[in-house]
């Protein structure tokens, strides 16, 4: 068997089980600040910085964050091995394929460092 | 791997009923949510940062090719939350009939449609 060097965790099931968990966390995440804007009527500076401006809050953004990264990473990851193959590119899959997957790693990993930054500095 | 494998990739002569179509918008809306988090990002990070910042992006939202692009991304995220919902209960084994698939795939597009409608009055 031949183990893929590039997907999240050397293991498709792995990455299936990521998959479902991080999206959990996203969609409750979604939704509790869908539902945190909805119960402010007038929505100004100073709640909506109060939203973001607690311990568990944080946490929370943050635990979201990195569940963003993994969750676009195993999405991007499945997308490119479908579509950037031999047999819609021929014999340049392999390096278009790498290159999609390195920007995508790229954008990942700056996401995360700016979302830390945002969410740690409020 | 037997090499004796069926393959027939080519997606251009594949029929494509209703739970396919919501699959592929459920990828390409992953695709449009993973570059516009960038957006979402920024206009969070400005709007956290002061006051000025808060109103400039409260400013920035009455243009109306931001708000576009914005609605873009909401209209995305909710699409992608709503259909994905429906993936974690056919994993869950609910709807994985042929005629609970096409069903469901209704009943989300709907709902989808719906949220990312209500998204769109919310920002105008």
């Amino acid at each position: 068997m031949v183990t893929s060097v590039t997907n999240f965790g050397r293991s498709g099931l792995f990455d299936w089980l990521i998959q479902r968990f991080s999206a959990v966390i996203l969609g409750a995440y979604t939704l509790c600040i869908l539902a945190s804007i909805a119960v402010i009527p007038e929505l100004d500076y100073a709640h909506w910085k109060a939203i973001f401006d607690s311990n568990s809050m944080r946490m929370f953004s943050l635990i979201t964050l990195l569940a963003l990264c993994a969750h676009a990473w195993i999405g991007m990851w499945t997308i490119s091995t479908d579509y950037l193959t031999t047999l819609q590119l021929g014999t340049r899959a392999t390096f278009v394929r790498l290159l999609f997957q390195a920007s995508c790693a790229l954008l990942t990993l700056i996401y995360m460092l700016w979302g830390i930054q945002i969410f740690w500095g409020v | 791997m037997k090499d004796n494998r069926p393959i027939n990739i080519d997606l251009t002569t594949f029929k494509y009923p209703l739970p396919a179509i919501t699959s592929i918008l459920h990828r390409i809306s992953g695709i449009v949510i993973f570059v516009g988090v960038a957006l979402l990002l920024y206009l969070l990070q400005l709007s956290l940062e002061s006051a000025a910042g808060f109103d400039l992006v409260a400013a920035w939202l009455d243009n109306l090719i931001v708000k576009f692009l914005t609605w873009s991304v909401l209209a995305a995220l909710l699409f992608h939350l709503i259909v994905g919902f429906k993936h974690l209960l056919m994993d869950l084994g609910i709807g994985e009939t042929r005629a609970g698939g096409v069903l469901a795939a209704k009943l989300a597009l709907l709902l989808a449609i719906i949220a990312m409608l209500a998204a769109g009055v919310w920002l105008w």
